[in-house]
């Protein structure tokens, strides 16, 4: 069709819709903001509930439109962060007020309000999950932002949450995704002054976009993990948890191994181990024509990110075994112009061998100067000594000790906090520096007595600001002179429960008979 | 005029400190608000302009913007008579000046003896959205057009000539419309056709049914709820049973939505909120989003015969002016999104909770809070209630007007897309404006 007025800016259609979703996002968090814990955690149990009953469908589903990762292993990752989060968080409380009277300090919770969520096209359902979760656990409104590649996949899985969450009491509009995302409407998004906060996962580009965007951001950076094995460690099992974790998903999480950094005197003994839990060790010509496959001139070409390992020999002309899980690629050392040195979203790990730990560390820090400050690393060892030495030297805010850094940085196989959302910190330009949970999308109003006891606090323990919703929130619009509507009684005065229950009823009624 | 007050909440208009300052509009200007008054009522219209003097409401309309009017003067108030509507979605929604200014450098009203583009887009838009059955759009220029194609319509229809409406009911000023409304209007200009125009009183279905009783009534047509009489609601059923009154005596249902249209009611269509399919649908004010006027009629196929015999039956050059069109094809869409509904939803929640701990203050004052959505009516425990908190509303920012056919009444009318802290600080400034004219309308001081 042609355009008859092309010559005329006009907004792109999708942004004031836009806009409209932030309004409406903005009315949800006002009601949601006074919620009481009880129906916070129905509402969040029964969003959780369905993002599980979900999650096997939508890891086939996502892996049909981005063409990257494992369905298995997403359906782990979509269970992990809906009911896994659950789990995680049920008898935690960002609700309610937390009395401190030894201190003369009391605590009361507040949502951030309005929050812009971008997710990635690499893990997109399990993003959406753990980040409307987290939204849920703590009375905000939230709005995601899909990765175009992953946009019918995301929809899906925000409605299926969404419908659950309104279903069980939580306010309309609480969860809304927009459904076909552009760079101008999530600019918009970006820079609404009535957005509250930007939980920004994706590009590099897009986290700096989130920062300068004039509204409080969570951004985080990227990962280029590297994992040492020194001479004490336990072979293997360093050698079949790296395996694993290198291959879960096809090393699509940013926490998986980028650069593995050997000990010499456990090279070869870990090489041999790699070999038995399924790694082909390329050598000779093989590492540069799998170079030439992943890397399209100086950057990863993103066609492989979360493609197999024989997929990817294949591609260069080798012939792996049936049951080969990862290639390890060596490379001598450390730079900037070795591409393996860079982050791979796929099974390919690279590997230096170096005379001790001490220069293993070195390697270290010389994977972060290329990228992944702040982000995170793996160690296996058995000596405190190196590993204190390793953490306090190596400029990443997580290091996972004798796990595999996959699930293992991001809190599902270790006590971090289970993440989808690495906080990278002062060293990778953010501003949380912590695996995001619920705490980093609430503040808190302190009430503060004199620290000189002229006036002592008062018993807050019985005082709760916050109330379970009548009914629908908003409620249906019914005309004031139908049964059923609004009227002087307040309708918290508790000898009128049995009549707010009528009236529920009434409601209830019109709306069926409206819909009809 | 003196020193004017121009810094109002830090919004400077107009710096006008002596009489000479100048109001300049590019083409025209003033000297000053008492020469524009002054003017106004000397070249325009005399009895208006003193009216609103008189009634402590000098205000004379400058800039513009989302629910915000300004006065010449600089005062700032939030606009919540939107002119019945008109500014549903804000006074120069940016959308629809946008839609606008791009479709004014290819389209301009358009040639009305011609099928046309923005014309044909916008009654298919309108068809769909609509009530089920109605499948015709005929265009007026103005509401008071609109209604008088719609009763012409009905007449052709039914070959009959009566038109039943409501006592204290308001359709416009325009040949037919004039004679289904209060009287005082019609007497003014030797206009009154009481036989052909039987008015009935509001929610009495015994004086519907005897007008109808003798099936020589072309069409009952009313509000869905009575805007100007200060929306008194339709008693549970009321509707339902006038329509179905209608079926039985073979007279047309019309449907005024021009005030209760548009999402007001927290559905696109009052008419359709409360169930009802009427014969006859007419639209307009809010329809083109206060920007470019067109009213439009939504009929039935089967009693839309005379555009098929006689195509030209209505001719109006301005009606369905395409740059009209263009505007309500926009608004049109704004209203019908999801995002609008919920939040009409809430605004109404919000306001209604907000009116009723004002009124538990003044119980034997604030005696009614009539509501619909964002439609609402405010009681007064006095004849002319609604009068003085007009004025004190006004005083305190706030723009809402009393109901002209009973003014105890004041009409409420929040805008769909209002935001909450507007919201909030419209309730604040209501709260201490009921109370100083409660004091005020006593007897004391306010
Ligand atoms: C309900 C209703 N119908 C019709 C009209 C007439 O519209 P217009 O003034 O555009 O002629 C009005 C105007 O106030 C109205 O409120």
């Amino acid at each position: 069709m042609t355009a008859l007025l092309a010559d005329i800016p006009l907004e792109p259609a999708g942004v004031p819709r836009g806009r409209a979703m932030v309004e409406r996002a903005q009315w949800a968090s006002l009601a949601f903001a006074t919620y009481d814990i009880e129906t916070v955690r129905r509402i969040a149990q029964a969003a959780a509930e369905a993002g599980e009953r979900v999650a096997a469908e939508l890891g086939i589903a996502a892996v049909e439109e981005t063409g990257f990762g494992v369905a298995e292993h997403k359906k782990l990752k979509n269970v992990a962060c809906s009911v896994g989060i659950w789990n995680t968080y049920r008898d935690h409380d960002y609700v309610s007020p937390v009395l401190h009277p030894d201190r003369g300090i009391v605590e009361v919770p507040r949502p951030a309000g309005v929050v812009i969520a971008l997710t990635p096209s690499t893990n997109p359902v399990a993003t959406v999950f753990f980040k409307i979760m987290l939204a849920l656990l703590t009375r905000n409104a939230i709005i995601i932002c899909p990765h175009p590649f992953a946009k019918r996949v995301c929809t899906e899985a925000a409605h299926a949450m969404a419908e659950a969450a309104v279903a069980a009491g939580a306010p309309d509009g609480c969860i809304q995704v927009v459904e076909e995302p552009s760079i101008p409407l999530v600019n918009a998004l970006m820079t609404d002054a009535r957005v509250d906060v930007i939980v920004a996962t994706g590009g590099t580009a897009m986290v700096r976009a989130a920062y300068r965007s004039g509204n409080p951001a969570i951004g985080v950076g990227p990962g280029n993990v590297p994992v040492m094995v020194d001479a004490t460690a336990d072979i293997a099992a360093a050698a079949h948890r790296i395996v694993a974790s290198k291959a879960f998903d096809n090393s699509i999480l940013c926490t998986n191994e980028s650069v593995l950094i050997v000990e010499e005197k456990a090279a070869a003994g870990l090489e041999a181990a790699l070999r038995r839990e399924g790694a082909y060790v390329l050598a000779g010509e093989e590492i540069d024509a799998v170079k030439g496959v992943m890397f399209d001139g100086t950057s990863f070409d993103t066609a492989w990110v979360g493609k197999s390992a024989k997929q990817i020999a294949e591609a260069a002309g080798i012939k792996v075994p049936a049951n080969t899980r990862i290639l390890v690629a060596p490379f001598p050392l450390v730079v900037p112009e070795e591409m393996l040195a860079h982050e791979k979203l796929c099974p390919v790990l690279g590997m230096v061998v170096v005379p001790s730990a001490a220069r293993g560390i070195d390697a270290a820090r010389a994977v972060l100067r290329i990228s992944g400050a702040g982000h995170s690393a793996a160690i296996h060892s058995e000596d405190a000594v190196t590993i204190m030495a390793f953490a306090s030297a190596v400029p990443v805010l997580r290091v996972a000790v004798n796990v595999g850094n996959s699930l293992g940085s991001a809190g599902i196989e270790t006590h971090l906090a289970p993440t989808m959302t690495i906080g990278t910190g002062f060293f990778g330009r953010s501003s949380v520096g912590e695996n995001l949970e619920p705490k980093h999308l609430i503040n808190m109003t302190r009430i503060a007595y004199p620290s000189h006891g002229s006036s002592a606090m008062p018993d807050f323990s019985a005082l709760q600001p916050w109330h379970e919703p009548a009914g629908a929130v908003p409620p249906y619009p019914i005309a004031s002179n139908m049964e059923g509507a609004p009227s002087l009684v307040r309708a918290d005065d508790p000898q009128d429960e049995l009549r707010d229950e009528i009236r529920r009823m009434v409601v209830e009624e019109l709306r069926e008979i409206l819909r009809g | 005029m003196g020193i004017d007050l121009v810094r109002f909440f830090g919004m400077l208009v107009h710096v006008t400190d002596t009489d000479s300052a100048d109001y300049d509009y590019g083409v025209f200007s003033f000297a000053s608000k008492a020469e524009v008054l002054d003017k106004a009522k000397e070249y325009w219209n005399p009895g208006k302009t003193q009216f609103w003097i008189d009634s402590g409401v000098p205000l004379v309309i400058d800039r513009r913007e989302e629910y915000y009017l300004w006065d010449m003067s600089g005062k700032r108030l939030i606009d919540l008579h939107l002119n019945g509507g008109t500014y549903n979605l804000g006074h120069r929604n940016p959308e629809v000046v946008q839609a606008l200014t791009v479709a004014m450098q290819h389209f301009d009203m358009g040639n009305h003896h011609f099928p046309a583009l923005a014309r044909t887009a916008l009654a298919e838009a309108l068809v769909t959205s609509a009530p089920a059955g109605l499948s015709k759009v005929i265009y007026g220029s103005g509401g008071g057009e609109a209604i008088d194609i719609a009763l012409k319509t009905a007449r052709h229809a039914t070959q009959k000539r009566k038109i039943v409406s409501i006592a204290k009911a308001y359709h416009g000023h325009t040949g037919l419309a004039v004679g289904t409304g209060d009287d005082r209007f019609s007497k003014l200009f030797l206009a009154d056709q009481p036989e052909e125009f039987p008015h009935v009183p509001f929610n009495d279905l015994n004086a519907m049914e005897e007008a109808l009783r003798g099936r020589d009534v072309a069409a009952v047509i009313m509000e869905t709820i009575p805007a100007t009489y200060g929306f008194p609601l339709p008693d549970p059923g009321y509707l339902h049973a006038v329509k179905k009154l209608c079926q039985e005596f073979d007279a047309l249902y019309i449907a005024d939505e021009v005030q209760t249209g548009l999402m007001r009611t927290g559905e696109l269509w009052g008419i359709a909120k409360e169930g009802i399919q009427p014969d006859i649908l007419v639209t307009g004010k809010g329809i083109s989003g206060g920007m470019y006027p067109i009213a439009c009629v939504l009929v039935r196929d089967e009693h839309a015969g005379w555009l098929t015999e006689d195509g030209f039956g209505h001719i109006s050059t301005f009606g369905g002016a395409e740059l009209g069109c263009i505007a309500a094809i926009k608004a049109l869409e704004i209203c019908s999104r999801p995002e609008t509904r919920s939040m009409v939803h809430y605004i109404a929640d919000r306001v209604g909770t907000g009116l009723r701990a004002i009124q538990a203050e003044y119980p034997d004052w604030f005696v009614g809070i009539r509501q619909n959505g964002v439609i609402l009516g405010l009681e007064f425990h006095h004849p002319q209630g609604a009068k003085y908190v007009m004025r004190q509303l006004y005083e305190n920012g706030v723009w809402a007007i009393f109901s002209t056919l009973d003014p105890r009444v004041l009409q409420f009318k929040p805008g769909i897309l209002l935001k909450p802290e507007v919201v909030d600080e419209v309730l604040d400034r209501t709260e201490v404006a009921i109370g100083r004219a409660y004091r005020e309308a006593m007897g004391g001081r306010s």
